[in-house]
């Protein structure tokens, strides 16, 4: 089991009571994950569709590479990795 | 005996090979032939032959591979009158290794008097020299950037937060015409953050309000005023005429429309969004060119949008007001980079701002091989796909 830092975006700290980084568990990006909304629930729905699948709007990068060019939500992590989430982002006004 | 100083050179001509301006003329712009101009900075900026290289004769020895590099190939070097490039054809010949040199005879001043063409390059006038001064002195940016600052045409979608300092600074830097895409008029609760307005024109249109402020900092600029909505039917045209878009708008249907325009007509983006204390920054440059691969484009990184629920640029936001600002010089910086053509763009990362933490971090954005759009033959992007997806508006109408 590795210990990864989640670092969750402005939009979506409401969910994780406005902590930035959130400590996480897991062998692969996808348990992490799990873990991640074990703890914070209301996450999942942001970030995953109903079959469990990363919504195609958020990204989650694994020390600054995309999971997606990776093995998706299967890529491996190891001990203080980083993972960020980030969902797009249109304001400018 | 040691020989005069004249004498010398005159000796030196008698050991190298010249050549009359008449048999240069006739190898102009031959490929197989590199003029290469000796002279003095100042000299050359009066006027040189079409086509030729300026390596000053201080510079030769250091320089010379970098602009001719094949030692055999036929090198013609001129100065003035004939004596700075004879010296420099012995350097080449007797030190460096050059097979095939020649010296212009007469140099610069025959050529002239023969009535043959010259290139007289850009200049600034004595106030734009004044005015860009600190840019000259650097040498990333020198006369020659600046000059091609002046020459530039850039696009800016949206006169509001990030539209504000990016119409403040690349003004401020020269770019000569300064498109502005806005439909919106200057309120109140605008000057918070969109400095390139202020409380004299409220109730006025941004666009009209943003070229007033930019000609007063900078009447050189040329301000040309879109005061339209970005829409599927005129974004061709438009972005056609511009050399950078610089993105900055509030609003995921108009981001994928940029994106969408931008990569079939192979214009650079540069692109920022904000929220709350976060700013995200890249550059989206799907041209292709020797010297530049072609990067990803916004879909790469976010083949769809999310839906209105998710999407909080639906309605209104807070921002911190000095982080559009932030957002948007790093945007300006990054426009001025891609125009002059140094440092390392931000093609292919995605910056992340975040002010609260006062952090910045970069995630890779990869180009995606199948990327609904830039994976794409541009001519096979109909009008009619321009930033089309899914019912967007209509969710963030039912949103309210």
């Amino acid at each position: 089991m590795a210990e990864v830092t989640f670092k969750i975006p402005t939009q979506l700290r409401a969910a994780t009571g406005g902590e930035g980084t959130v400590k996480a568990e897991g062998t692969t990006v996808g348990t992490a994950l799990e873990h991640l909304f074990g703890n914070h629930p209301e996450l999942r729905s942001s970030l995953t569709d109903s079959e469990g699948d990363l919504r195609r709007f958020v990204n989650v990068y694994l020390d600054g590479e995309d999971i997606r060019f990776g093995d998706g939500l299967g890529t491996a992590v190891a001990d203080r990795q980083e993972l960020q989430i980030l969902p797009a982002v249109a304001g400018g006004r | 005996m040691t020989p005069s100083g004249a004498e010398f050179v005159r000796q030196i001509k008698g050991q190298i090979a010249e050549v009359d301006p008449a048999q240069v003329h006739d190898v102009l712009w031959d490929e197989n032939v590199v003029l290469v101009d000796v002279r003095e900075s100042d000299e050359v900026a009066a006027g040189k032959l079409p086509g030729a290289v300026h390596v000053p004769r201080g510079f030769l020895e250091s320089r010379i591979d970098g602009a001719v590099g094949d030692r055999d190939k036929r090198v013609v070097l001129y100065c003035a009158s004939g004596n700075r490039s004879a010296l420099a054809a012995r350097t080449l010949t007797e030190d460096l290794g050059y097979a095939n040199v020649e010296s212009m005879t007469g140099g610069y001043t025959l050529w002239k008097d023969r009535g043959y063409e010259v290139d007289v390059p850009r200049t600034l006038s004595a106030e734009q020299r004044e005015r860009y001064s600190r840019h000259i002195l650097i040498n990333e940016v020198g006369l020659e950037g600046q000059i091609k600052l002046i020459d530039s045409k850039v696009l800016l979608i949206g006169a509001g937060a990030l539209g504000s300092p990016n119409a403040l600074y690349l003004a401020a830097a020269g770019v000569g015409t300064i498109g502005i895409v806005d439909d919106d008029v200057v309120d109140l609760s605008n000057l918070q953050r969109q400095v390139v307005h202020g409380t004299s024109t409220i109730d006025t249109p941004k666009v009209e309000s943003a070229a007033k402020r930019i000609n007063d900092l900078n009447p050189d600029v040329k301000v040309v005023q879109h005061q339209q909505r970005l829409d599927a039917d005129t974004v061709l045209e438009l972005f056609k005429g511009y050399d950078v878009i610089v993105d900055g708008t509030d609003n995921f249907p108009t981001r994928y429309l940029i994106n969408d325009a931008a990569v079939r007509l192979d214009k650079p983006v540069v692109s920022a969004a904000i929220l709350g204390f976060e700013a995200q920054l890249s550059v989206f440059d799907t041209r292709s060119h020797e010297g530049h691969e072609s990067g990803p484009c916004y879909r790469c990184l976010f083949p769809v949008p999310p839906p209105a629920e998710l999407a909080p640029s639906c309605g209104a936001n807070g921002v911190l007001g000095v982080l559009p600002g932030t957002a948007g010089l790093l945007q300006a910086t990054e426009v001025i980079k891609l125009i002059i053509g140094v440092g390392d763009s931000l093609q292919g990362r995605l910056l992340m701002y975040d002010a609260l933490a006062a952090e910045f971090n970069e995630v890779k954005v990869r180009k995606d091989p199948e990327c609904p759009v830039c994976s794409r033959d541009r001519a096979s992007i109909s009008d009619d796909e321009l930033g089309v997806f899914p019912d967007y508006e209509a969710f963030c109408a039912a949103a309210g």
